[in-house]
């Protein structure tokens, strides 16, 4: 029997949902959300358009889907990629595979803001953090970048900001990987960074040095092995910093950047146990000599101590990042690829430094043994100094070899007609039989028994200082330790598979297994980004399928897929309504109006965007004041780029105005960014495109049911109406340029001669690979299919009956800040915690860390609104669910009440002393004002299903003024 | 430390105390609370010009970011290293140890009396 997806998607059946609505007053969803959201932008009812050109089909049952998936894996072809350009095959251990990668433990937790629920995965990023420094010679590294090409432009805007140099000039590693300069391209040109091309092999006095920065890539795209550190003295010595993106592997055997003197070191760690995935999504790292840290990007774990002084983790120098610094932050990057990061961290912790070096010798072993097997034949390496990539001098032939290794089932690189480059990677080093099929392609005999002579490495640039040395990359490399410890971590945390996650934003709704099932299926799995298209046409049409339904359900004409998380979708929007004023000469248009309430990204990424940010007031119910936009309108007319707001808004309303703030955006010639944050409120109701919203990004990992993976991946599709789609962002190596264009018109402006409903995506790039992070779109794919436009719509009645219900309970215990329409709120609600703080003392975090005793995850605390608490319950929780957390906060409430009538001390209550462990309640003497039992059984339910946090409250302050960002000395835990 | 009641303040919440035309700058106790447990602090260098009104610092939390304007024009002769060092001082004795920089000034602008600064606060602190 089959059941629909849909009822085992949506947590609150019939009876549920009825019962919710009587609290409510309410017959039916329909009728909740239609009194909910303002009858001025509601959508007609679709229904009808079924089957319909570009429509959404009919939902698919979680078995058909599959069958369906099934069928797009068996359209693209596995073959053994040796293309490198920084995407290599490699073995994911299958304990880390399982355990990791399969596992909801690790891939349904939310980003480690709440760090005593977080202990785990903040190990394993702090494992992270340390391979990446001991690798690259560095003293301090982030917790993840989003990829290798987007990490170098954030080292390149960090050399900006850190260098004394007054020049524009960014120098560029001629020999770059193509994707690296295409987005450096970019990027660079949006906030007016100059990029010179520089042949480093030249003679060094020709190299110019007026600059602020230089890049470096090492070992070069191809494959070249040489010595940066003249370059990077000199750039130095001109008050320059140098950025060295550099892999990881290689670094096993070759001397760091950090020994080399760079300032900033980037990369992949995709080749540490991360499937390709045609292109992601892997972790990108950087790394940087101390003294930048406070100039880092991204998410940095440090040690600090809990309330009572152990060592415990948490995410240090947050005032950094966008949410707080918002335009003057050091990035617009928030989640980076944490699942992934774990993934590669645990590579390094399973292979420990001997392993890594073992791989890495035979990786160039096997690069030696097949160079000299070429030269035999007298086919001429270009550089005799590589790691695992070479580059083989075919004259004229270069076409012709490429396709010999085609019918080989082998990819190879054509750099130009007269050179093939060839990477080895951990899976073919140990296959001898691959060489042999690869020499035929060359057309050349394959010796097996040639012995590599060792002599590819200069001297002077072999690796002598050590690695991974700390006992965690010494202790667990046999596969029952390694089991054990990933449970052992997996068991600090709390994701989704211990209970609700109720955070304000983020939609934390469920990923169904489903779902999941594709991701690492080998056709998905096993694909290089640069595959040639015949190859991925399963890959290409379950992206061109997505991206028509996510531009229906939206209401815009076309979709990328391309960008790596929300703030990169925001960032290719803005880059797009900054293409589109320039191709109309409108150059002078380049403020970006923010309002008040809007999330801190927004402005961010606006800066990234070479925008300048012109804040607009928010009224009392944090809606856009409109008398304010209209002056801030008629100041910058002339000036006006765009506005970015979010809809439903960020205090969870359905702004009532949306249509009036939109036109009147339009008419002053600027252009209106949708953030779809919140797009969990409106699917199936009301779509951007319709009320006035030219571009928006999506999260898949919110509304469509990519896991947060602990803090990434992520997917932010950019959508946008036709007059943007040229000037969304296109790829050097995209197998296909053409997207589908929902409007119709053969001659759209800019379309660049593509055929009726589709259009060339042109601008440059915004991810490393042209699809992003396309192995993880099956998940988002699965979801639309097996719920169909009816299901989505119903869920989004679900979340938001669930966020009102929760409303409507706690309204008397905590007052709901803002409401819209009939008293209503969206799918969340922002509970005021400051009326209870004022009366007794107690404050959001207190209420926020007794919320893990009684085992939950806390709401989103202080944003928008300080001293609040913002509850997303999302349609997946079930009705006993929201109960258990309704009851939790009014048992809460009941206790902050008691610490106000005196009962209990204002420094001594279960609140503040909150989160207990189960060491604090047993260990020596209780000498609390309250029970051992109410301090961790405060409801009987507990004793049956307990979750124990690791640590006690975890110490801000001491973190960031004491920072240590990498593993702490075992003793330090004694 | 000067009694709170003998400084002169600013509406970006900083309190002065003027010795001849030396002007010494730090953080109401109002802003450190609001800013919570301050854990860096950056100041400008000894030297350097400053004009009234502009950014020349930053005090940071764990939370949030409070910028160190100018109160006055001039020149920065002493910048307070022992908050750098121990940036808690801010919290523990913002009118005092946790003082922030000493600035020459050529001219004193209009500042605020300690009862026109609380008529901005409300009474701080609350009792």
């Amino acid at each position: 029997m089959t059941e629909a997806f849909l009822a085992r998607h949506v947590g609150t059946d019939a009876d549920a949902q009825s019962t919710m609505l009587d609290v409510l007053g309410y017959h039916g969803l329909d009728e909740l959300v239609e009194a909910a959201v303002p009858r001025a932008i509601a959508i007609a009812d679709r229904s009808t358009e079924a089957g319909a050109p570009g429509s959404i089909p009919a939902a698919a049952t979680e078995r058909e889907a599959l069958t369906e998936l099934r069928a797009l894996a068996r359209r693209n072809t596995v073959r053994r990629s040796m293309i490198g350009l920084g995407y290599y095959d490699t073995i994911t251990p299958a304990v880390i595979k399982r355990n990791v990668f399969e596992n909801p433990s690790w891939y349904t937790a939310y980003t480690p803001y709440q760090p005593e629920i977080s202990q785990g995965r903040l190990e394993a990023l702090i494992n992270f953090q340390t391979m990446v420094t001991d690798l690259t010679g560095l003293d301090i590294a982030n917790a993840s970048m989003l990829d290798e090409g987007t990490a170098v432009v954030e080292g390149m805007l960090l050399a900006r900001r850190a260098s004394k140099s007054r020049s524009n000039v960014f120098l560029v590693d001629a020999d770059a990987l193509p994707q690296t300069k295409a987005l450096l391209a970019s990027r660079a040109a949006a906030v007016g960074i100059e990029l010179h091309e520089t042949a480093y092999d030249l003679d060094p006095a020709t190299i110019e040095l007026d600059v602020f920065g230089a890049f470096v890539q090492y070992p070069a795209a191809s494959g070249r092995v040489w010595d940066p550190s003249a370059v990077i003295g000199a750039v130095k010595a001109q008050g320059g910093l140098t950025v060295v993106a550099a892999d990881l592997l290689a670094l096993a055997l070759i001397a760091s950047p950090g020994e080399l003197g760079a300032d900033i070191a980037v990369g992949t760690s995709q080749r540490f146990g991360v499937p390709m995935g045609f292109g992601g999504p892997h972790a990108g790292y950087m790394a940087v000599r101390k003294g930048l840290e406070r100039q880092l990007p991204g998410r940095l774990v440090g040690v600090s101590q809990d309330a009572v002084g152990k060592p415990a983790y948490r995410l240090t120098l947050q005032t950094r990042e966008q949410h707080i610094r918002r335009e003057k932050a050091t990035s617009n990057i928030c989640t980076a690829q944490v699942l992934l990061a774990v993934m590669a961290s645990m590579y390094a912790v399973y292979h420990g430094p001997r392993g890594i070096r073992a791989i890495a010798q035979q990786v160039h072993d096997a690069t030696e043994r097949f160079a000299s097997a070429l030269q035999n034949a007298g086919i001429e390496i270009r550089y005799p100094s590589y790691f695992d990539t070479l580059s083989a001098r075919v004259p004229g032939r270069a076409h012709e070899v490429v396709a010999a290794a085609y019918r080989r089932d082998i990819l190879l690189h054509e750099v130009d007609d007269d050179t093939v480059s060839i990477s080895f990677d951990e899976v073919n080093a140990g296959d001898d039989g691959f060489s042999q099929e690869l020499a035929a392609a060359f057309g050349i005999e394959w010796n097996g028994r040639s012995v590599p002579g060792r002599g590819a490495i200069p001297e002077q640039l072999a690796r002598t200082s050590e690695y991974l040395t700390h006992p965690v990359f010494n202790g667990f490399h046999s596969e029952t330790a390694m089991m054990r410890y990933l449970k052992q971590l997996a068991d600090k945390d709390y994701a989704l598979d211990r209970g609700m996650i109720p955070l304000g934003s983020c939609t934390m709704k469920l990923n169904a297994a489903t779902e999941m099932e594709a991701v690492s299926w080998p056709e998905f799995a096993g694909i290089h980004p640069f595959a040639p298209a015949e190859d991925v046409q399963g890959y290409l049409t379950l992206i061109d399928q997505l991206e028509t339904w996510l531009a229906e359900v939206t209401g815009y004409d076309s979709v990328s897929l391309q960008p790596n998380a929300g703030s990169q979708g925001e960032l290719a929007g803005l880059l797009a309504i900054r293409g589109y004023h320039h191709s109309r000469g409108d150059e002078r248009r380049s403020v970006c109006l923010i309002p008040q309430s809007a999330h801190g990204t927004n402005a961010a990424s606006a800066v990234l965007a070479g925008m300048r940010v012109v804040v607009v007031a928010t009224d009392d119910l944090g809606n856009v004041d409109l008398d304010d936009l209209r002056t801030k309108i008629s100041e910058h007319a002339d000036e006006l780029a765009a506005l970015m707001v979010t809809y439903p808004s960020t205090h969870g309303v359905y702004e009532h105005e949306i249509r009036s703030v939109t036109d009147a955006v339009h008419a002053a010639g600027g252009q209106v960014y949708v953030d779809g944050a919140n797009l969990n409120a409106l699917l199936g109701y009301a779509r951007f495109g319709d009320f006035g919203g030219d571009v928006s990004h999506l999260n898949l990992h919110k509304t469509f049911c990519i896991p947060h993976g602990g803090g990434g991946p992520g997917v932010g599709p950019v959508a946008a109406k036709a007059h943007l789609a040229p000037f969304l962002p296109g790829h050097p190596f995209a197998q296909r340029i053409e997207h589908h264009s929902a409007s119709r018109a053969a001659s759209d402006p800019g379309a660049g001669g593509s055929r009726p409903g589709m259009v060339v995506h042109a601008a440059g790039p915004v991810s490393a690979a042209p699809y992003g992070s396309p192995s993880i779109l099956p998940i988002s794919w699965a979801y639309v299919r097996m719920m169909g436009a009816e299901g989505l719509k119903k869920a989004t009645g679900a979340a938001v009956l669930a966020a009102n219900y929760i409303a409507a309970r706690l309204r008397e215990h905590y007052p709901v800040l803002y409401s819209g329409d009939n008293g209503l709120v969206a799918h969340e609600c922002i509970l005021d915690v400051r009326p209870l703080t004022a009366s007794t003392g107690i404050t959001v975090d207190d209420v926020a860390k007794r919320l893990i005793d009684y085992g939950f995850h806390a709401p989103t605390m202080s944003f928008p609104v300080p001293g609040t608490l913002m509850v997303e319950p999302t349609e997946s929780e079930d009705l006993a669910e929201l109960d258990r957390f309704i009851d939790a906060m009014i048992a809460i409430k009941a206790e902050a009440d008691a610490v106000g009538a005196g009962e209990w001390p204002t420094d001594d209550n279960p609140l503040v002393g909150a989160p207990h462990t189960a060491q604090s309640v047993v260990v020596g003497e209780w000498e609390h004002a309250y029970s051992r039992e109410q301090a961790v059984y405060p409801v009987a339910s507990l004793v049956h299903n307990k979750y124990w946090p690791p640590v006690r409250r975890v110490d801000q302050a001491w973190g960031d003024r004491n920072l240590f960002c990498a593993c702490p000395p075992p003793e330090a835990f004694a | 430390m000067a009694a709170p009641e003998q400084l002169k303040y600013t509406a970006e919440h900083e309190w002065v105390l003027v010795d001849g035309d030396v002007a010494t700058v730090g953080i109401t106790d109002y802003a450190a609370e609001k800013l919570g447990d301050v854990v860096y602090v950056e100041l400008p260098s000894i030297g350097s010009d400053v004009a009234e009104g502009t950014v020349v610092g930053e005090i940071e939390s764990t939370k949030s970011v409070g910028e160190l304007f100018a109160p006055v024009d001039g020149e920065v002769v002493e910048a307070n290293d022992a908050v750098v060092e121990r940036p808690e001082l801010v919290n523990s004795d913002p009118f005092g140890d946790g003082w922030l920089v000493k600035v020459r000034f050529t001219e004193l602008p209009a500042l605020l009396s300690r009862a026109e600064y609380t008529a901005l606060t409300g009474e701080w602190p609350p009792r």
